[in-house]
């Protein structure tokens, strides 16, 4: 660990530079992450027609869709990662090889590189949480110690994308391709994550099935902590599910690395 | 410093006929075919030596290589590189070793080569000092100072790979496995990159592992050579003695005062190559000398020089010889086979034409 605390620096400041050489495609990455902005105009004009309520009995009027889906997008801003799309190219394509052949782990560099899109990410995401403050975004009278855990549920919904990214990455060595399953995961995720529609508005079975699933506690869970849409004993034990989550999708990662590995067969070259 | 035994590396390959109806078929039935790079190799090779693996395209050289790396796991076979098992991937064996193969590159493509070399120096752990020096040689010897500051994509193939040598070597490894790593290049990007690398083993003592289509590589660098098809090893020893098995025979290339050629100089051996007033006879080693001083009596020859055929053409012969072996043999064991059907087919007959009463009698 002390290795890799003292490599983070330079690998950090080359995977910048990197991602600043991609800043066109970097930009174009961004603006396909506004459909929050699309669902928040359609969600207001249906909360202006039919009034709804939402966590802890709180109405869900225009205004607070719009500090729903604000929240969604900085978080989304926040926890992303798309180690699935680098690793399929690599295994298909052979490249993987030259990652292998250095004495760093590509969990790691893999991680490393989608942590170093994170500042200009928030470039884009800090201007939208500043108007979400100044909309009021954070409810009067609402627990503001929830905020404490807003950095450890980010962790952790960055953790449970990045995670879930590598597993369905490793599965290519096995099937040549892994990106049809990494879109039915997008797909469940833009259902049960939060991403379309305010969780509040499942109905009770289909909220138990998303509670049950991973979706939710990569973007929801941090959302509502944010929104402050959450009492601390619930926002307690959601954390606890998350982490739980985290820790399950790290230890099928590695499994499914370790045996990835030994059927690697380096194509190309 | 390397000592493989039996080393043996099978694939299982799904196979299927193209068109849209196998499409369909594969879907549910996937025909598996066992590929085997390599089939049971043995060898040693000592600290410092460079040695050259030689073979057709699929006889192995590479899976060879990424076995050795680590980067493939064996399917059987012993494997071991300065006291390392390859597939554990171990940092201290990682920090021994690069590959660097001529059609995959390391380089960032966006960034100027200098950012992967600060990037290895990091990984790597190279102390500061260290890296200033290194970088230094690594900048003169190859002649790469302005291309280190210029994006990778804007290089040209033979600059890129000068700099992904330096990429490689920045942490001083102390065995270079080298994959065709002058494909593509030019005739003197090649003297280049041939003359570093004999520089860098002979500075460091690196041990070295060469892979190339380019005979002129291996003939250039390599002292000892492994000839690899089908995933068997199938010579190990000098040029020289290669040829001497192969093909014993000998060039000579003359150049005669003016411009015409003797007329009989077929009688002297096979001429291979002619020009104005040159040739290249080519003829067997126990005829070279007596040919030689013939040749010198009788022709005004104004340069002569004896070499070995090019390495191409002992390789061919090589090759040609091994698959003639194989079919025969292959031959030999379908006439055993079909004898044997035969045997069985008369005994058969011979059974069913022998009287019951016989076989009862026969029997206890």
């Amino acid at each position: 660990m002390k290795r890799l605390l003292k490599m983070l620096p330079t690998l950090l400041r080359v995977g910048f530079s990197e991602n600043i050489a991609y800043r066109a495609e970097m930009l174009v990455w961004v603006l396909s992450t506004t459909m929050p902005f699309v669902m928040m105009a359609m969600w207001r004009s249906v909360a202006e027609h039919f009034p709804m309520t939402g966590g802890m009995g709180q109405p869900l009027g225009p205004l607070q869709m719009t500090h729903y889906f604000l929240a969604v997008f900085v978080v989304r801003q926040v926890v992303s990662a798309w180690a699935a799309w680098e690793m399929n190219f690599e295994i298909r394509h052979g490249t993987l090889s030259m990652r292998l052949l250095k004495p760093l782990s590509p969990l790691f560099s893999y991680a490393i590189s989608g942590l170093t899109g994170l500042p200009l990410r928030l470039v884009v995401a800090l201007p939208v949480l500043l108007i979400f403050f100044l909309l009021g975004g954070l409810r009067a009278g609402a627990e503001l110690r929830l905020l404490f855990l807003l950095p450890l549920a980010l962790l952790g919904g960055w953790l449970i994308v990045l995670f879930a990214n590598m597993a369905i990455g490793s599965l290519a060595v096995f099937s040549g391709s892994s990106i049809r399953m990494m879109e039915m995961w997008m797909a469940a995720f833009f259902v049960f994550s939060g991403y379309l529609f305010p969780l509040d508005l499942f109905p009770d079975w289909l909220a138990f099935v998303g509670d049950i699933l991973p979706f939710r506690y990569q973007l929801g869970f941090p959302v509502q902590l944010l929104t402050l849409s959450l009492d601390m004993k619930e926002a307690l034990l959601l954390l606890g599910k998350q982490w739980l989550w985290v820790m399950a999708l790290g230890a099928l990662t590695w499994v499914l690395w370790r045996r990835g590995l030994k059927r690697f067969e380096a194509f190309g070259g | 410093m390397i000592d493989v035994d039996e080393l043996k590396k099978h694939y299982s390959v799904f196979r299927r006929e193209p068109g849209l109806k196998n499409s369909l078929k594969a879907l549910f039935f996937r025909k598996k075919t066992e590929v085997k790079a390599v089939d049971g190799l043995s060898f040693h090779i000592a600290e410092g030596k460079r040695v050259g693996f030689l073979g057709p395209n699929g006889a192995g050289k590479t899976t060879t290589l990424k076995m050795l790396s680590g980067l493939l796991y064996p399917s059987s076979g012993k494997v071991l590189v300065d006291g390392h098992l390859p597939y554990k991937r171990e940092a201290r064996f990682l920090k021994k070793i690069i590959l660097v193969m001529g059609q995959k590159q390391q380089l960032l493509w966006d960034l100027p080569p200098l950012e992967t070399l600060e990037l290895n120096r990091a990984i790597y752990e190279v102390p500061m000092p260290v890296f200033r020096k290194r970088l230094h040689a690594l900048t003169e010897l190859l002649d790469i100072g302005p291309q280190l500051r210029t994006p990778t994509r804007q290089l040209s193939l033979g600059e890129r790979m000068k700099c992904e040598l330096a990429a490689g070597l920045i942490h001083g490894p102390k065995l270079l496995f080298l994959d065709e790593p002058t494909i593509g290049l030019d005739v003197s990007m090649q003297q280049t990159i041939r003359e570093f690398i004999r520089s860098y083993n002979e500075k460091e003592g690196a041990t070295l592992i060469l892979t190339s289509h380019d005979m002129d590589d291996v003939e250039a660098l390599c002292p000892r050579i492994l000839v690899i098809d089908k995933g068997r090893l199938l010579f190990d020893g000098s040029v020289a003695q290669l040829v001497a098995q192969v093909k014993p025979e000998k060039r000579i290339a003359l150049r005669f005062e003016g411009n015409s050629l003797p007329e009989n100089l077929d009688s002297y051996g096979r001429v291979v190559a002619t020009g104005a007033g040159e040739a290249i006879l080519q003829l067997g080693l126990e005829k070279v000398s007596e040919v030689l001083s013939q040749l010198l009596a009788r022709f005004p020859v104004k340069d002569l020089t004896v070499e070995n055929p090019p390495l191409e053409e002992v390789m061919s012969e090589l090759f040609s010889k091994h698959t003639l072996a194989e079919n025969e043999m292959a031959e030999h064991a379908l006439a055993e086979h079909a004898l044997t059907e035969n045997e069985r087919a008369e005994n058969e007959m011979a059974e069913r034409e022998t009287p019951k009463h016989e076989v009862t009698a026969k029997a206890p």
